[in-house]
Order: C-alpha cells, then structure tokens, then sequence
C-alpha cells in the first residue's frame, strides 16, 4: 500500500518537473488574498500598492471565497502558494486550532490593548467587522422592515424575500423573528428544541424565500424589484448606494456581526513580509481610509476614531447600530455547522 | 538486444509521459478519493492507549477513571496540531460540541501549574457516553460510515446498518433529483441537438461554419458571464418576460428562474455542444446518398428518415447522451445561482464536504457514489453500443 | 417503339451557371439508352432530374405521357443505382433488397420469395445474411442492382454504376446488365463517361456536350456516322484533317485537301462546296501499301514509327502536311520507319463533318 502511494506520488512529481511546472528557480512575491470584488480594489489601493512602494517589491492580490478546505488543502500539501490571507471568524477559529496558521507576532502590530477585544487572536488580526442585516429599497417601501418580525411578515410587506443559503445567520434570524430575545439566540439554538422552533419558523417563510450564495445576488434582486427585502452584507448596500445612487436601507437592530481576520498560513514563503504587511495595514492611519470605499468597521481603536462622522455612521461599530446588534457565536458554529448544514440542506430538499 | 526488444523499449519511452499523466491526474487523485472515503485513522493514530482501555468498555455506562486517564495521557502526548485538527475534525463531525469540548480540554492539559485530576472536571461534557461513544466508533482504521451516510444511511448505537432520521436522510433524495436532472437536460439536448446536427451536416461552407460556431458559442463564454446572462434574460422584468408580454402573449410574467425550468434551460444551453458535435461527427460519415437512394426505393422522407438516417446517427445520439448526462449530474453553479432551493445538486452538496467544512471523507464517499453511478451507466452503454454492432 | 420517357425543353441552372440547355430527348420503352459525355457535361444531371432528386429551372418530363415534374421521389417508381452503391450499412444484404418491397407494403412471404429471386438473379443467394461492408465492391455493386430490380421499377436509372469496378469486373457487368435488360425487358437510362462501355451496352448512345446533346443514335451511327468533331473525337480514336469542299454530289462530296490531294468522302448534314471541312478518318480503316490501289482515296506517306501492340500494329505516318494514324490488324506486315506508303481508304470510310 505506501509502496503504491509513495510511487504514485513519485509519478506525479516527475509529470509536474517534467511540464516545467514546480519550483520556480525566483523567490514567489509577497501573496495576499481577500475578498474580490470593490472591497479588494479599496484594499489595493489603500494597503497592497503603498506596501508594494514601501519595501520596493511587488505584492500579488488573489481573491477567494472562503471555505476552510480550501486553506487546509493548501497547508497540507506544503509550501502553500498564499502568505496574507483574510478570513471569517470561524475559519481563524478552526484553522488556528488545527495549527494551519502561524503565530501572531503581537508586538510588531502594536499590542494587543490597541485593538477591539474580539479582534484580537494567537493566530490572526482583525480586519473588519461587518454586519448581516436586512436590506431595503427606500424608494419602494416609504416605510420600511424594523425588525426580523416585519421581515416574516408577508402580508404588511408583500412581495419575496432573500436569504443566504446555509443555516448560519438564517436560524438566527428565525428565531429573532420568533421573538427570542437577542441575548438568548444561542441558548436556545444550543438545544434540539430551538433548532426545530427555527426551521419551524422558517417554513413559514419558506415558500417565499429566493436564497442567495454569493454577496453580490442579494443588490441584484433588490435592484431588479425580485425580492422586496433581503439579508445582506452592510458594506456591499453602502457601496452601491455610493457608487449607483441607490437609496437602499440598512437595518441594524437584529443585524449579525462578525470579525474577519488577517491570517499567515503555516510555513509560507513570505511569512515574515505578511506579517509585516498585516501590521502596515492595521496602522491607524492606513485603516482609517477604508470606510471611504467600503462601510466596515474597523478593529484599531484610534482608527476608529479617525473616521469622520459621515462616513462613520454607516459603520456596524458605530455605537447606535451596535446598540441592537448581535455577535456571531464563532464556538457554536464550529461546533454545529455541519449537522446543522447537512439538516438545513435536508430541511432544503422537502 | 534484438531489434524488436528495442524498438518496444522505444514505443514504452513515447508512452511514459502520457502514462505518467494518466497516473498523476487520473488515477491517483481517484485512487486517492477513493481511500480517503474509507480510511479513518485520524483517530487511531493519536489515541493509542484510549483504543486499548475504551476495548473493554460496556458502550454505555459513564467513562470509567481509567479511561479518561487513559486519554489525558495520549492528548498530552499530542505535539503535532495538524494531526489533533484532523482528529478534532473528525471526531466533531460524529458528534457536534467537540470542537470547543477539545480546545477547552488540550488548554486545560497544558496547565502545568494547577493540573486537573480528571477530565470531567475540565468540562462536565466528559461525563455523557455519548462523546465516549463518537472516539470508540472512530478507532478502527477503516470505516464505513461516510459511504454508507452519502446514500442516507448510518449505524445505530447497537451496530445494526439502518436508515437516518430524515432530517439528516438528504443525499438521496439530492442524488436522485441529480440523475432526474440530467435526464431532462439530456432529453433536452437530444431534441434540440439531433434536429440542429442534422440540418448543420446537410449544409456546407460558412453556413455549416456559422451553425456550429453558434452551438460551440457557451464553451467559449465564461461560466458566470453565461450565468449572468441568462439572469438578465430570464427574471421577471427580463428580456423574455418583457418580450412576451409586449406582444401580448402573457399576462403575468412567467417564472423562469429560481425554479427548475430556468435551471434546465441554462444547462441545456451550455451542454448542447456535448450533444450536437458527436451526432454531427456520425452524421457527416454517412453517405450523403442513402437518403436519396431511399427515396429512389418508395420510402417516405420520415420512413426513410426513422429507417436509414435514425438508426445510423444512433450510435452519435447515445454518445452525445452518455457525455451530456456525466456532464450535467457533475454541474452546480448553475443550479445554484439558476435554479430554486429545490434544484440543489449533489455537487453543491460535495463542495459544501470539501471546502467548507474539510470533510474529505464524506466529499470523497459522494464521488464514490457518483462515480459508481458513472460507471454502471457506461457499461450499459458499452453494452448497447456493442449489442448494435454484433448484432443483426 | 412507343415513345416512354420524353424530356421537353428541359433548362436547368444552378446560380448563375448553366448545366442543361434546352434539351429534348425521347426514350422509348425496353430501350436502354447510355448518355455520354466527359464530366460537366450536364448528364448526370438529367438523369437526377429524371429520378426526381433536381428539379428543372425550366421545361417538362413526361412518362408515359404524363408530367411527372410534381411527383416526388418515392412515388416515380424509378430504380437508382448509384456510382457508390448507396446500400444500407446497417441492413444485412437480404433487408436492403427488402426494403423497397416493404416501402411498398407487401407481404413478409412475398418478399422472402422475390428477395430469394433477385439473390438468384445476381448470383448472390449465399449472402443474404452478410452485411454490405463484408461483401467485394463487385458483390455490392450486384446487391445494389437486385434492390434497384426487385420492385420491377417502370424505369431503372443508373449513375455510372461500374465507374469504382476493375476493368475484368466492369466487362463481366457490363454484360450482365445487357443480358438482364434483354431478359426482363427494362426501359434503362445508364449514364456513363466512357465511351466503350456506352457502345457495348446500349440500343441508343446520346453524347453529352456542354448541357446540351451533340448527336443521338445507334452505337454504330455515333461511331461510323459522327455528327460533329466533338463526337467524332470523344468516341474512339480518328484523324481529322482539315480541308475546302470542292462539290458536293447527293451523300458524296470530293474535298482538296491543303497538300493538293482530293479525297472523296460521306457527308452527314448540310455541306457547300468552297466551305471549310474537318474530314475524319478512323485509323483502323486507313489500309497500307507500297503501290497506289485505285478507285479509293489515297496519300502518300511515310512511316515514321510503328509500335506492336497485340491485336493491333499501331503506324504513325506523315504526308507533306499532316500527321496520320492507321491501326492494321496483326497480319499485316511491318513497315519500317521511313518506308514510303500509300495510305488508302474508301469514301465510305471517312466523313465531312462541319467545323
């Protein structure tokens, strides 16, 4: 058995060296990937290309769309071709205790004490924070949903509404909208109970749900009047209210928010420059520029405070729309994503 | 060395480097699937000395103290992160809560100053038999539980195979809308493509070039362009709605997305090719005087069409089938940016396996599964084909 | 013979180009009519607008004496053989001779019974059950015969049938075909572009010339009695020497030629005297001699090469002007190159044709 392993394996290196494809004789440039999309383009212009100028060498932007296989299969093959890597919560959580991350080097960020307390990791620096919350056309609902009750509410509000597929967020919001009080949502979807009181929940809404999978879906079909309301990421609506003139609404009270992080992968090439790179893009004065381009909160406390007030109110940190907000629970769905996924998807089938 | 030895040598040499890319990216990565879909010593390997103690246990009486010293001792013992992450990993996906259950627990091991006594006074979790229960089950090297779970079907506590709940019972009904998907799509393709393919290998010169340069049009386009376009032609207020009620045909916009009729529509677009090129290679080798020939004989053009040309193009029609249904029970983007919660393939389901949670046991059971069901379908196929040419 | 087939004034175009021009042609019943001519010529053509597979741009077919320009394929009730074959490759040999039968809804007895007798007719009994791609280009041919037969079509159409076939295999058929008209009685038009299997098979040879027909006949009118120098030089070999028509006197007429000699000759058509004239003179009717024989046309010439070529002696000549070809049958003595000769042939042995 290893015999055939092992010779396989020999096969396959000498396929790949043969095509000339593997081990560039050239040292690989700082590689650091996020989101895609507008929020990457703010990024490289107010952290990727000033860094690029700063130690004179290129830095290679790559976009991707999450999922912690994709790290894991990147870490275990070795030699990973990513140095920077952004991240959700969950995957910081998972990844750092599966040891595919390196070690934060807390002193060249600053100190811990500079940052939000949720922000701060052995193994990543947050980046963002950023909310889930319903979203509105102003121009076509004068008055608009105020809490996840409205948004099950079919017959004030008529027309379809939009969710993300998958059971995180969307049993949250059920249970919201059931009237779970907002510090209580993970205990009672910790029990069997609450996760069948959810789904019970959600099939009301079922028949006129339209789910979304990727970010930019939900702006679409509330731009095109398919769907009447929908979840969705604060910054997209903020950005495209900006950049086309919507007048689309966000509601943060019962918004979900959430930490993404900066992350080293385990054993990259370039380590040590992202870790640089990762303190570079967390000073101050650096991130105080991004709630320009795109509505995110930001995890440096003094940049927080550069941020002037027009822009700072579309922010999920912003203290009156953190009021009403609620923190993802990373450990619970570490935890229970994936019975809770394959009996979403079952739940989906019916 | 006589001449013909060398020369086999010769011809061995021209062959290696597509051998060895048959080996490289074919068989091994499908080897590979397959072994991961039943190996299982995540576990094992970091839990020796539990797998001793937990041998002799009743499976459900609370953890004896030898047990949980017994695992206290190997998790101490534990200096590779990885490796935990994959037992963790492993052990969570049999029974949520380990997760957090472990992280806690290796912290708590980590402590040197104040050790625990015991694991139940890490966490009280330590004391159910069900998390004992999910590390017993999991200590045997290969198992079959992923391969029996991607076609809905598990172990219960007393080790008898019997069916999940049906709030966890969701491949196989994805499986099946899979294959009846494909059907349709292939049904489709074949009523599009035959006639298409046809009239394409009755034309010559740039009108042939035109119709097939049309049909190879999607394999050219980006998937998510092609996706995005049908978005646009297909919603409510799109092209076609518009275009329909302009005339006056309908009334209420017609739903043709977030529905299957939009998702068979999309695929069909894209997998036609798959259909139109084979038909057309096996049409453009039969004799383009048969047809007159049969008319010269009394046939009427659709007896001589279901006599001569149907069953000669037949062998390009199964083969067009046979690539457009592997191809379409392997798709999911379109379905899922197309199609409504209902049209889920098993793909999504597999990718949800692979990149979102890291369970490559379970995405490599499902593509066992698929696989199987590729292959059951070919040999029918190959025993069709070989029937048509043996036979009479 | 009745009149069976009759092409009235048929045009046919294809764009811009013309391939048929205004041609009549009448074809009686049981006659087998070969339409000859190098390719282009505009026959194959006709024969596709006969079998209903064209139609004409302009003018009428008529069988037996009914306009069938409106009848479809299937229903002209023609037999085709084609130059490929065209049999079914997924048929055994006994179902491609079926199939016209059960286009015609006859009865499973029924056609097992005349399947079995058009085998028999080509000698094919044996391999009913083989499919076509097992069989020899001969044996196909053979089979596409029996199935363009066995319905006993009113008419039996044939696109260079034996065109694919050795020279050995293309005699043997092109006899059997002649034995099968004369035993069945078939009215065939066989299209063809060589010109010595139009004349063994055929009652009538109609040569082909530029979409239009140069001179329709006997195989022996076409051969003896050419119309035109197209016919004269497309079918078999001949010396044409140009000459002036000096009189003309009823089916004779005596023409200088340009080295001073006059030679009486057969006239086909209209000639005046002082008009400019191609004379054709068939090699193998040109008779060798060291002393001049009267009361026949005779030139002087001399030999420049003579090749032996089995049942014939090939001679080249040369008089003052002209060369010349005469072909002697294997009897005649040699003639070494430079013999001076005296070519002679009788007036009924060479033609007038107008250029």
């Amino acid at each position: 058995m290893k015999t055939i392993f092992k010779s396989g394996v020999l096969a396959a290196a000498a396929v790949v060296l043969s095509a000339g494809l593997v081990a560039p004789v050239f040292a690989r440039d700082l590689t650091v990937v996020s989101w895609g999309g507008n929020y990457q383009d703010a990024q490289r212009n107010i952290y990727f290309k000033p860094f690029s100028e700063k130690i004179g060498k290129p830095v290679l932007d790559e976009a991707w769309d999450g999922g912690i296989g994709v790290i894991q299969s990147k870490v275990k093959a070795g030699a990973p071709n990513w140095d920077a890597v952004q991240v959700e919560a969950e995957e910081l959580a998972l990844g750092c205790a599966d040891g595919l991350y390196e070690k934060i080097d807390w002193d060249k960020m600053g100190g811990k004490d500079k940052f939000l307390d949720s922000a701060v990791n052995d193994c990543g620096v947050g980046a963002i924070v950023w909310s889930t919350a319903i979203a509105y056309d102003g121009d076509k609902l004068k008055e608009g949903p105020t809490s996840w009750a409205d948004f099950w509410n079919v017959e004030k509000f008529p027309g379809k509404r939009s969710l993300r597929k998958g059971p995180k967020y969307t049993l949250e919001f059920a249970l919201l909208a059931d009237g779970v009080s907002k510090d209580e949502i993970y205990d009672v979807l910790g029990t069997e109970e609450g996760v069948a009181r959810a789904f019970k929940k959600l099939d009301e809404l079922k028949p006129n749900i339209v789910w979304w999978e990727s970010g930019a879906q939900p702006l679409q079909f509330l731009a095109s009047g398919e769907v009447a309301m929908t979840s969705a990421y604060n910054g997209r609506i903020t950005g495209i209210n900006r950049s086309e003139g919507k007048n689309f609404k966000v509601v943060f009270p019962g918004s979900i928010y959430a930490v993404d992080s900066w992350v080293v992968l385990k054993d990259a090439e370039n380590k040590d420059a992202a870790q640089d790179f990762i303190a570079f893009a967390s000073l101050p004065e650096n991130q105080a520029k991004l709630p320009e381009f795109v509505a995110y909160g930001l995890p440096n406390k003094e940049a927080a405070s550069k941020v002037p007030a027009d822009f700072s109110k579309d922010l999920p940190t912003d203290s009156a729309n953190m009021t009403d907000a609620i923190p993802l629970n990373v450990d619970f769905w570490i935890d229970n994503a994936e019975t809770l996924t394959q009996r979403f998807n079952a739940w989906l089938a019916q | 060395m006589s001449a013909a030895s060398s020369r086999t040598r010769r011809s061995l040499l021209l062959l290696a480097p597509l051998l060895f890319f048959l080996i490289g990216f074919f068989v091994w990565p499908l080897f590979s699937m397959m072994s991961q879909s039943v190996s299982d010593p995540a576990v094992l390997r970091l839990l020796p000395r539990s797998a001793e103690v937990l041998a002799d246990w009743d499976r459900n009486s609370p953890p004896t103290i030898p047990m949980q010293t017994a695992l206290m001792k190997d998790l101490k013992a534990v200096n590779d992160d990885q490796a935990l992450g994959d037992m963790v990993r492993r052990l969570n996906s049999a029974r949520s809560g380990f997760r957090t259950l472990m992280g806690k627990t290796t912290s708590a091991l980590k402590e040197t100053a104040n050790p625990p006594v015991d694991l139940v006074s890490i966490d009280k979790r330590w004391e159910k038999p069900e998390f004992w229960l999910a590390i017993a089950d999991a200590l045997s090297p290969y198992t079959d539980r992923n391969l029996l779970a991607a076609v809905d079907l598990g172990r219960n506590a007393a080790g008898d195979i019997e069916h999940l709940p049906p709030d966890q019972s969701v491949n196989g009904v994805i499986l099946m809308r899979t294959f009846w998907i494909a059907a349709l799509v292939t049904f489709a393709c074949v009523c599009i493509g035959f006639p298409y393919a046809i009239i394409a290998a009755s034309l010559d010169g740039w009108k042939r070039d035109l119709m097939l340069g049309a049909v190879l049009l999607p394999l050219w386009t980006s998937l998510l362009v092609r996706t995005a376009a049908w978005f646009i032609l297909l919603q409510e207020q799109g092209l076609i709605n518009d275009l329909l009620r302009a005339i006056g045909l309908i009334d209420a916009p017609l739903a043709l997305i977030f529905n299957r009729t939009g998702v068979i529509i999309a695929m069909t677009h894209v997998l036609l090719p798959f259909m139109v090129l084979p038909i057309y290679s096996v049409l453009i080798t039969i004799p383009k005087n048969l047809m007159p020939a049969a008319a010269s004989l009394g046939a009427h053009p659709l007896r001589a069409f279901l006599r001569v040309l149907l069953p000669l193009s037949l062998r390009g029609v199964a083969s067009g089938a046979l690539l457009v249904f592997i191809s379409a029970i392997g798709y999911y983007i379109t379905p899922a940016l197309i199609g409504g919660p209902s049209d889920q393939m098993i793909s999504s389901i597999i990718a949800f396996y692979a990149t979102g949670s890291a369970n490559w046991g379970m995405a490599g059971a499902l593509g066992v599964v698929l696989l199987v069901a590729t292959l059951l379908l070919y040999s029918v196929y190959a025993r069709l084909s070989s029937d048509e040419v043996g036979g009479r | 013979m009745a009149e069976f087939i009759r092409f009235d004034r048929i045009t046919k175009f294809y764009g811009p180009l013309c391939v048929v021009e205004n041609l009549d042609l009448g074809i009686g019943k049981g006659e087998f009519v070969s339409l000859l001519g190098p390719s282009g010529s505009g026959k194959t053509t006709l024969l596709m607008m006969l079998a209903g597979f064209e139609q004409p741009t302009a003018g009428e077919i008529l069988l037996d004496g009914t306009s069938i320009n409106a009848v479809p394929t299937y229903k002209r009730d023609m037999g085709v053989v084609f130059q490929s074959y065209a049999l079914f490759p997924h048929m055994s040999v006994g179902d491609n001779i079926a199939f016209p039968l059960q286009m015609r809804g006859i009865g499973k007895a029924g056609i097992d019974e005349r399947v079995k007798r058009a085998l028999d007719m080509v000698q094919l009994s044996t391999l009913s059950d083989r499919r076509p791609s097992q069989l020899s280009g001969g044996q196909q041919q053979r089979v596409a015969l029996a199935r363009a037969l066995v319905f006993e079509p009113r008419v039996v159409l044939m696109d260079e049938p034996l065109g694919a076939l050795d020279k050995q295999l293309r005699e043997q058929m092109q006899l059997d075909i002649r034995d099968l008209h004369r035993r069945l009685g078939l009215t065939i038009v066989f299209v063809t572009h060589d010109q010595s299997e139009a004349l063994t098979m055929s009652d009538r040879v109609a040569v082909f010339n530029k979409g239009k027909i140069e001179q329709i006949g006997t195989p022996r009118q076409v051969y003896d009695e050419p119309a035109t120098r197209f016919v004269a030089e497309f079918i078999g070999e001949t010396n044409l020497v140009e000459g002036v028509v000096e009189t003309v006197q009823g089916a004779e007429a005596t023409v200088r030629l340009p080295s001073g000699a006059q030679i009486v000759s057969a006239v086909s058509g209209s000639i005046a005297s002082g008009q400019s004239v191609f004379l054709s003179i068939r090699p193998e009717r040109v008779d060798l001699s060291e002393t001049r024989s009267e009361g026949r046309n005779v030139l002087e010439t001399e030999v420049t090469d003579s090749v032996y070529q089995g049942d014939h002696l090939r001679v080249q000549l040369h008089n003052a002007t002209h060369p010349l070809i005469a072909k002697l049958g294997r009897r005649s003595r040699e003639f070494p190159p430079g013999t001076k000769v005296f070519a002679a042939f009788s007036a009924g042995d060479c033609r007038v044709i107008a250029p």
